[in-house]
């Protein structure tokens, strides 16, 4: 555009020539050089962090293996760079790049259900190997198994806002809203919040007698998404017939005034009506579970009250209640994907993509455009509803200040980075974004602090400690994270083909006379 | 649905009021039922409260306009404004008092000193507004429309945590140096000098800015990229440098409102900025977004509302639903009326 006709494509910059110089230079000289490179970035990390160093290394030489082209070749470094592994005593290094190259010496027709497989093999087993997992460098230790729950609950909400955001194109800055209207369900009817009313129907913990609503968490689940897909479809219909950016404002609007309701609605306007219990949240929820009688009939294998669990002990490892929410999470996951992924190529998920490629044309072609939005809307709500409600569950509370605008964006961070539209790429970025945002900033500010001696001797304001308070900047970090992403890789880190066409060819507001804009890349 | 994505035509227009149209009478009035109230309840409070709102619209209408100036030329909601009128509030506090050396009682030497902190916060803003769009929203002007809005939210917690970094997680407080004695008195309501200052500052910059877009070539020039980047360029405008320079705009009226804000209210903090920045860009929304005389209004509106739902004695929500009051209001705004109260009806808003 006028950008284009401003500076006409054939400059040559600095970075240019550089690169046809190293063009031009002949091939072992290239390689030799590049390694030379590797090998001092190793050697400087080694010195300042070994295992870094390590990793540095082996992912060099993976690189490097991925462009040696004669087989045999390649699965001979391969192998050697699995028992250097084993040789020095990272086991566990050793069979996850076993796993990845079994991974990758499957056949093809096999390889995209492989990975998959092998992924919730490794997840439904983590539990009993969390502890034994070797240091990662920067990183630390993995991350514990109540952190794996924290992980697995955000990819839930990543999935279905990926839904919105993805698959529709729909930008829903006040997703957190559905994801405390999930938890609120949960927690009213499973709590002491309406001491007036007594209800009991299948909730497992509890005495008798004890006031207030308790219905079988096992209900509220998909309870709390329905209700929160129709406050979706409450919320969508008036609001889905604007514009992009003025949807985005108003869910904003949305995001900002729910909380606000969970915070001031111990006592509405001074009628001393109390519905959230205010700033104090409502504690405790009652726990999931199967009964007595169900938990007999098997055996002890599924508990009958999570909370206070469990008895079994499998491979010489004491089952922890927290175990057992970490399962149950990985099949509200799986039934999740495997719903997103059913509904990607569905007749609906077309209309969606047709949606977000272009309104107008979409509207020409026949698709109900509200119908269809307000579907995408009310799909993705009721995922963040169950969401919360699960995770209100495993905290056993909740509290408005989990419901604030970070989340949101924390959310749709993970939805960006990982790759808009992509399934599995957001279902990697929500997980590293949740382990940063749980463990991994604080594992890496400490790392940050003692073994970089600039930030380990700042002095900040307002702190009394030397150092940076890494977690403190976790928005910011966010920020970054999604301003590099859509500046150098707009369509995410595991890019769906079609978003990443939409992303760089450009789909709106395309003038029709611009010859220069066919066909190049942006 | 298809309807709603071409033009409106006259006939449509006229359609409109309906059940739509007399639930907004309705609320209007409900609203200004319930002022009339606290009027005959307490005049003098209601006086006080309403000289109060004027103010902080003041400050709110230098904010929106930034959003109005922004949106007007590239259509993007520009969500690191706010945190860049922080910014401005922070270098207002360090310029002052490090620099210049600002504190209580100097008596008319604080003339001088504002003024110079006043245009070296307006210039470091417009400045850090200008690269802000250099580099995060300049790239992306022929992706997607919602490429650049996802852009402005990461530099927005970006600029938010750069305030967290070297200011502190606290509130920093400015000297109170406006001084307080009274300008007038009305009903017994004394109305400060440091109100007075804020809305002297605030009424040239406006001025300024008017003239500017109005009667310049520069401001002709915004208009018309405004209009259509494309027909512009062909007309010898630099497109890009036009928008930079809206950019700085924006941001010097951001850094203004900045020292307003820091100087009378004399607490900033890091996080304040996103909050205030939504509502400017509520006011800017509510004046129709992209018309200059609109932003002010809107604000004052918002100022009013906000300053009598806190401050009147009888029957308010009080200060702990402002937010949600302000959103709502925005929320309407959008859904039945996204031209807002002054702005034309574009084919894109409904």
């Amino acid at each position: 555009m006028s950008e284009r006709l401003a500076n006409p494509p054939e400059v040559v910059g600095i970075r240019n020539v550089f690169r046809a110089r190293w063009r031009a230079l002949p091939f072992w000289h290239r390689v030799g050089i590049s390694i030379g490179i590797e090998l001092l970035i190793a050697i400087g990390l080694f010195l300042v962090d070994r295992s870094l160093g390590y990793a540095v290394a082996t992912g060099a030489a993976l690189a490097w293996l991925r462009r040696v082209p004669p087989l045999p070749w390649r699965l001979a470094g391969q192998l050697a760079l699995i028992s250097i592994f084993l040789v020095t005593g990272v086991p566990s290094l050793a069979a996850a790049l076993a796993i990845a190259f079994a991974v990758f010496w499957a056949p093809p027709r096999y390889r995209t259900w492989v990975l998959p497989v092998v992924a919730v093999t490794l997840a439904v087993f983590y539990p009993f190997y969390a502890s034994k997992m070797f240091v990662i460098p920067v990183f630390g230790v993995w991350p514990d198994v109540a952190t794996g729950v924290y992980m697995l609950v955000f990819i839930m909400m990543a999935v279905g806002l990926n839904i919105v955001v993805g698959y529709a194109g729909l930008l829903d800055l006040g997703y957190v809203a559905f994801y405390a209207m999930g938890a609120y369900t949960a927690a009213w009817f499973s709590s002491l919040q309406f001491p007036t009313h007594l209800l009991h129907f299948g909730a497992v913990g509890i005495a008798p007698n004890l006031p207030g609503i308790h219905i079988s968490l096992w209900l509220l689940l998909p309870l709390a998404g329905v209700v929160t897909a129709l406050a979706g479809i409450i919320i969508g219909l008036p609001t889905l017939r604007l514009r992009g950016d003025y949807l985005a404002i108003v869910t904003l609007g949305f995001g900002e005034i729910l909380p606000q309701i969970a915070r001031n609605g111990d006592n509405f306007f001074g009628t001393g009506f109390n519905l959230t219990n205010g700033p104090n949240g409502i504690t405790p929820l009652d726990s999931l579970g199967f009964g007595n009688s169900i938990s007999h009939a098997t055996a002890g294998f599924l508990p009958s009250n999570y909370l206070q669990c469990c008895s079994a002990s499998y491979f010489g490892h004491q089952v922890q209640s927290t175990d057992v929410f970490f399962w149950t999470a990985i099949v509200l996951l799986l039934i999740t994907v495997f719903c997103s992924l059913r509904l990607q190529y569905s007749r609906l998920g077309r209309a969606w993509i047709a949606i977000r490629e272009d309104e107008t044309a979409a509207a020409a072609m026949g698709v109900p455009l509200m119908r269809t939005k307000t579907w995408a809307y009310a799909t993705g709500a009721f995922f963040g509803g169950v969401a919360g409600a699960y995770y209100a569950s495993f905290k056993s509370a909740t509290f408005p200040g989990d419901f604030y605008f970070n989340i949101s964006v924390f959310i749709l961070c993970m939805v960006i980075l990982g790759g808009m539209g992509n399934i599995w790429g957001v279902i990697v970025g929500a997980a590293f974004l949740a382990y940063l945002n749980q463990e991994g900033l604080a594992n890496t500010g400490q790392w940050l602090n003692s073994n970089i001696k600039v930030i380990g001797h700042l002095h900040l304001p307002g702190s009394d400690t030397p150092g940076l308070d890494v977690p403190l900047f976790a928005s910011g970090i966010y920020g970054a994270i999604i301003l590099i992403v859509m500046l150098f890789r707009p369509e995410g880190l595991i890019p769906s083909k079609r978003v990443a066409a939409e992303m760089h060819e450009g789909v709106h507001d395309e003038p029709l006379y611009d010859a220069q804009h066919a066909g190049s890349e942006t | 649905m298809a309807a709603d994505v071409s033009a409106p035509t006259l006939a449509n227009r006229f359609q409109r009021p309906g059940v739509v149209g007399l639930i907004g009478m309705l609320v209007v009035l409900g609203g200004a039922a319930l002022l009339l109230k606290n009027l005959t309840v307490s005049p003098s409070r209601f006086v006080e409260v309403t000289l109060i709102g004027l103010t902080t619209g003041c400050v709110y209408a230098l904010v929106a306009l930034g959003y109005t100036l922004v949106y007007g030329i590239l259509e993007l909601i520009n969500f690191a404004h706010g945190d860049v009128f922080m910014l401005g509030g922070m270098f207002t506090i360090t310029i002052s008092t490090h620099l210049f050396n600002l504190h209580t009682g100097q008596g008319f030497a604080i003339v001088p000193i504002v003024v110079a902190t006043l245009i070296l916060a307006m210039l470091a803003c417009g400045l850090l507004n200008a690269t802000i769009e250099f580099i995060a929203y300049r790239p992306l002007r022929s992706a997607p429309r919602l490429a650049p809005l996802i852009t402005a939210i990461g530099v927005s917690f970006i600029i938010e945590d750069v305030g967290l970094f070297f200011w502190g997680p606290n509130y920093v407080t400015a000297p109170d140096v406006f001084p307080h004695s009274k300008v007038f008195s009305f009903h017994g309501v004394d109305y400060g000098w440091n109100k007075l200052i804020v809305v002297a500052i605030t009424i040239p910059v406006l001025l300024g800015l008017l003239y500017l877009v109005q009667q310049t070539r520069q401001g002709k020039a915004m208009r018309a990229t405004a209009q259509d980047k494309e027909a512009a360029a062909i007309m010898g405008i630099n497109v890009n440098r036009t928008i930079s320079f809206t950019f700085m705009i924006a941001g010097a009226l951001a850094g203004a409102a900045g020292l307003c804000y820091s100087l009378y209210v004399t607490t900033v903090r890091f996080d304040q900025g996103f909050q205030l920045g939504l509502i400017a860009f509520t006011a800017a929304v509510l004046g129709g977004i992209g018309n200059l005389p609109g932003a002010v209004l809107g604000a004052v509106l918002i100022g009013l509302i906000q300053s009598w739902n806190e401050g009147l004695p009888w029957h308010m929500p009080g200060s702990d639903w402002t937010q949600s009051i302000v959103f709502s209001i925005l929320i309407l705004i959008l859904v039945f009326r996204p031209e807002g109260l002054l702005g034309e009806r574009t084919p894109e808003g409904g």
